[in-house]
């Protein structure tokens, strides 16, 4: 029974995964016969400035984003712990972002962020702060600003969700017993709200960070990588070189060098969500 | 943080004025949408006044985009695919999550890892060589294309949900079914399945909205007008050039975002415990 699901599997993870370290050793315009040439895109990759800037935009995505989700989805799961009416109609409302297919939100936010028609904008030119308003995708900084608030708008309600869902798991009784040996508000989230939800805390950034870190629609979608190569992360820019400029074995090697940073984590994370015996 | 017995002030402060902050930031994006998808082009491209009101709604964006665009069968298409691709992940899901539930085999520890595995391998890593293989099997430009791929991406999802869900039903009922005599493969249709619906219809929600939200994949094998999704359709139809049908575009994001939505709403529950169940050990 269990062997038609994992052939299926291993035919459409496994092996183009495979396929992919081959394509990246060799020079493989599309539909031609490629030639093997051995590291020869990763040293290309190496000497290539743009590669590196990707990296940077990467990470500096990744972590910002990251950041900002923990921070806000946490206290939005605290705000969320208490009691008040129609709280699962707002915890339904909450996750629209999480549900919404992404691209089709973003579409808004590009309007949003018009340089010519944005709302802040309107806004700005209105009350005299600025005029015409700042060009929120044309500019460098502030285009990967926008792309990190769209990335913590789409993800904070997981963050929030998911930690409110860890939240109740913890037993009233820790918080009385804190309570009674004269804890305050504060100390209650010290020492025993942020320990107890450590874990979840742990695993939803995990699974942030490879999401975040890999991301494409946001970026294809918002800035295409522009203005200036600013705003490409790792995927968009492999898919600039293999669709784009129709070299799939620089497009492969590209990709491929998310996996050193993304392995590590990915690697810890299997072995820690390893099923436990319930 | 439990609200202590306070004042209406207390109340305002910790709770109402934070949570209508984020309510704002999340609902306002679709509160944009909606808006422009109603402006004639004479307020959408007015820069003068207030943009976040219509003086004059109009339904010619909607009009416009169902008789002069393919939406309709952008609509279909992503329907059709999402309901397949989770069908497919939902039955290749139970035949993994069942024997590593329930049986004891060699090679278990080492599935189970694998799957975890191939849940975390995001797809960048993979469109450029799915992209030749596509190619090479002459499925670019059909739906078979993302039909076939986007299990991969849903498979180890619904395993690890169900996997989850099965070992939390006690054993009991099926012994007694066995000791009466079942097979194997009875007591599991007839006995231990029917018992693990919420299970499938958690994984099979949220397997349904990932593949709505599909993306990378579609871009890059389906180029045809008559085969594309709706978030392929609305980049690629709707943006010609530098040339941007906003209203369109808008009317679009909208239409495309309800139906999601409302299947959604029927069944917040079982999302979130979807959504939940990976990180949240019960």
């Amino acid at each position: 029974m269990i062997i038609p699901p994992v052939a299926f599997l291993l035919a459409l993870v496994g092996y183009p995964f495979i396929y992919g370290i081959w394509l990246s050793l060799e020079n493989r315009p599309v539909a031609r016969p490629g030639t093997f040439v051995g590291l020869a895109n990763f040293v290309a990759d190496f000497h290539d400035p743009v590669f590196w800037q990707v990296a940077q935009n990467t990470f500096v995505y990744t972590f910002f984003a990251t950041v900002l989700k923990m921070v806000g989805g946490l206290g939005l799961a605290l705000v969320m712990n208490q009691d008040f009416k129609y709280k699962n109609s707002v915890r339904a409302l909450v996750l629209l972002p999480f549900i919404v297919p992404t691209v089709l939100s973003t579409i808004a936010w590009m309007w949003l962020l018009d340089p010519a028609f944005s709302p802040i904008n309107w806004f700005l030119r209105n009350f005299n702060i600025a005029n015409p308003g700042p060009s929120w995708l044309g500019n460098s900084y502030l285009a990967m600003l926008s792309l990190i608030i769209v990335n913590v708008w789409r993800g904070l309600p997981f963050y929030g969700i998911t930690l409110l869902a860890g939240l109740q798991t913890i037993s009233p009784e820790l918080y009385e017993a804190a309570t009674i040996d004269g804890a305050s508000t504060w100390d209650r989230f010290i020492y025993v709200t942020l320990p107890l939800l450590k874990p979840v805390i742990f695993i939803v950034t995990m699974f942030s960070i490879i999401f975040t870190f890999a991301d494409f629609q946001l970026v294809y979608v918002l800035t295409r990588g522009g203005p200036a190569n600013a705003t490409h992360l790792f995927a968009t820019y492999a898919f600039d070189v293999a669709m784009g400029g129709g070299q799939l074995g620089m497009g492969a090697s590209i990709a491929l060098a998310m996996l050193p940073p993304l392995a590590l984590i990915i690697i810890a994370m299997s072995l820690y969500m390893k099923p436990t015996k319930s | 943080m439990m609200v202590e017995r306070g004042g209406f002030r207390i109340k305002l402060l910790r709770l109402w004025l934070p949570l209508g902050a984020f309510m704002i930031f999340t609902l306002f994006p679709f509160y944009w949408m909606a808006v422009t998808s109603l402006k004639p082009n004479s307020e959408l491209y007015n820069r003068k006044i207030m943009p976040l009101i219509v003086y004059h709604p109009t339904m010619k964006h909607y009009v416009d985009l169902l008789t002069e665009t393919n939406f309709l069968v952008w609509t279909w298409n992503t329907f059709l695919v999402a309901v397949v691709s989770t069908v497919i992940s939902l039955v290749f899901g139970t035949m993994l999550a069942y024997p590593l539930a329930r049986m004891k085999f060699s090679g278990s520890a080492l599935i189970s890892f694998g799957v975890a595995a191939t849940y975390l391998v995001p797809q960048p890593l993979l469109f450029i060589p799915l992209a030749d293989i596509i190619t090479s099997l002459g499925l670019g430009d059909t739906l078979t294309a993302v039909m076939l791929t986007y299990p991969t991406l849903l498979i180890p999802f619904c395993a690890w949900l169900l996997m989850g869900y099965f070992r939390s039903v006690p054993s009991e009922l099926e012994d007694a079914a066995r000791i009466d005599g079942a097979t194997r493969l009875q007591t599991m249709f007839k006995v231990f399945l029917p018992l693990c619906t919420p299970g499938f219809i958690s994984a099979g929600i949220f397997a349904f909205t990932l593949a709505q939200n599909e993306f990378l994949y579609a871009l890059i094998f389906l180029t045809q007008t008559d085969v594309r999704t709706v978030p392929v359709g609305a980049i690629a139809e709707l943006v010609k050039g530098d040339v941007f049908y906003w209203g369109q575009l808008m009317a679009a994001a909208l239409l495309g975002s309800v139906p999601v939505a409302i299947i959604y709403s029927f069944f917040v529950e079982h999302y979130v415990a979807g959504l939940t169940a990976g990180a949240v050990k019960q």
